[in-house]
């Protein structure tokens, strides 16, 4: 999300909302989080046709007997709405692969959310995407690998790709949908980011987002494969800008970038506990889609507690919230109310240490090293592709054995 | 796709009849007790004044009967609104948020 409206006087953008609501203010950590987070990320399941190197799921995968009942999603929808939360984002793994996917969206239309699919679109067919328009789906975001048919498919490990995610981009707008293209970025596909553009325009998409890779989990583990070069990233950064002021009112792009060439981390989740939370296929209730990391930390289920209850008292979710937790140089820095100190999981992952400042901060002491680390890669020809799958998913959990590459 | 034409940036003026499109909704917020105006990935709080021009905005009247009406229901002079309502629908159709 971005800031840009804040120039018009009359409208804000909500990034994090400040404002109490009836359901959650009252309460004993009032100060810290007397609002509800804007955005739900429901993750249905971590089934997917797809097997790309940079899936945000983590590595280790949830199995489909573990997953939530329709009554459990049904609740969480109902309740989300009750607390106040404003958007929920269904997703994966592949949200469609779940088959009461149908009543789950007429259970958060019915809780006054707005409903976004998150979807890969290639096992997705018209009539149930009417069924799903009907019962009140709000939005769709598609994501294609590249522009380029045989590299998207090369990179999703799913041949045939393109042409149905195409249809089903058609099937969105014919329904008055609003469309929104994701275009994951990375090394073997940067070159296409103007190309990326020109496709959203024709397909009638309101909004693209180019989705520069963030190296956790899977990404981190295939980050040889996927980090661009310097050069690269500020050209396609570039483009994107021009872009923007000649789409103005016709597409919306928004741009994440790769923070490993950044000098300041980017205020991660806009603050831990702030503005999100993210529910896993079995349930688990988190800050971040990637803080299961974090091995610290324990984290509650929704079988198990109310979600308004762990949104307000869990331990993950007070374990970074605020300033307490920072040590030097976050602790006494002028920028900590602003970025809050990055991203724990990118501190956990590259330093050892989740309390520690995100080293994608200048004022890291692991950053320069990050930063070396990152363009040495960037420098050589692409390892090759781990790719996301159960199997894959073993190996990389066990010992450093030689790991499959995708079927 | 190649019928499909680049839809073009909509300049607001006063003929203009603009319109929400279906997707961005235009909620009360009640546990907060205000406004929202909700779009993918987007959620906007309007103020007082464009939550008032927001529900006027209906496809059929033109910015100019939304001024006239505004003018009435506030008491004030028709071309102080008029700029601040063209200066707010314009921002919102370079978002997308509405057409004409």
């Amino acid at each position: 999300m971005s800031e840009e409206l804040k120039g018009n006087g009359h409208c804000e953008t909500l990034v994090v909302d400040d404002e109490p609501t009836e359901g959650v203010s009252g309460s004993a950590t009032a100060a810290l989080c007397a609002r509800a987070p804007v955005g739900l990320l429901a993750e249905l399941t971590h089934r997917c046709p797809l097997q790309c190197a940079y899936c945000s799921n983590p590595i280790e995968l949830e199995r489909v007997n573990k997953e939530l009942s329709t009554e459990t999603w049904c609740s969480v929808m109902k309740q989300a709405g009750a607390m106040g939360i404003l958007q929920v984002h269904l997703s994966g793994g592949e949200p469609t692969a779940r088959k009461d996917l149908e009543q789950i969206v007429s259970a958060a239309s019915e809780a006054g959310l707005y409903s976004n699919l998150i979807t890969a679109a290639v096992t997705l067919n018209r009539p149930r995407l009417e069924d799903l328009a009907k019962r009140g789906l709000d939005h769709v975001q598609i994501s294609f690998q590249d522009v380029d048919a045989e590299n998207a498919e090369r990179i999703g490990a799913y041949p045939g790709a393109t042409q149905k995610k195409l249809d089903v981009a058609r099937w969105v707008t014919e329904l008055g949908l609003p469309l929104t293209i994701n275009a994951p970025i990375h090394r073997q596909n940067i070159h296409n980011v103007g190309r990326y553009i020109e496709l959203a325009v024709k397909l009638g998409a309101q909004r693209l987002e180019i989705a520069h890779v963030q190296y956790y989990g899977w990404a981190y583990l295939n980050r040889a494969a996927l980090i661009p070069t310097y050069d690269e990233t500020l050209k396609s950064i570039e483009l994107v800008e021009r872009e923007r002021e000649r789409l103005k009112g016709v597409l919306t792009i928004d741009m994440v970038v790769p923070d490993y060439y950044a000098k300041r981390p980017k205020p991660c989740m806009g603050g831990w506990g702030k503005g999100f939370m993210n529910i896993t296929p079995a349930g688990k209730v988190l800050p971040c889609h990637a803080a299961e990391t974090i091995k610290t930390l324990s984290f509650d289920n929704v079988q198990d507690r109310p979600l308004l209850d762990i949104w307000l008292n869990s331990e993950a979710f007070n374990a970074f919230r605020g300033t307490d937790w920072m040590k030097e140089p976050c602790r006494s820095c002028a920028f900590r109310e602003i970025d809050f100190g990055g991203c724990r999981c990118q501190a956990m992952a590259i330093t050892g240490d989740a309390r520690n400042t995100d080293p994608a901060c200048a004022l890291s002491p692991y950053h320069g090293e990050m930063v070396r680390l990152a363009r040495e890669e960037a420098s050589r020809p692409p390892a090759s592709f781990v790719y996301r799958n159960p199997r894959n998913a073993a190996e990389a959990t066990k010992a450093e054995r030689p790991l499959v590459p995708a079927e | 796709m190649s019928e499909i034409t680049t839809p073009a940036r909509l300049i607001v003026g006063r003929e203009t009849r603009p319109h929400l499109p279906a997707y961005l909704k235009l909620r009360h917020d009640a546990g907060r007790d205000r406004w929202i105006l909700l779009a993918p990935e987007r959620v906007l709080t309007p103020d007082q004044t464009a939550v008032a021009v927001l529900k006027l905005c209906d496809g059929k009247r033109s910015v100019d009967d939304i001024v006239a009406v505004l003018a009435t229901e506030y008491s004030a002079l028709a071309d102080v609104i008029r700029a601040d309502v063209l200066d707010l629908l314009q921002g919102l159709a370079d978002k997308g948020y509405i057409k004409g």
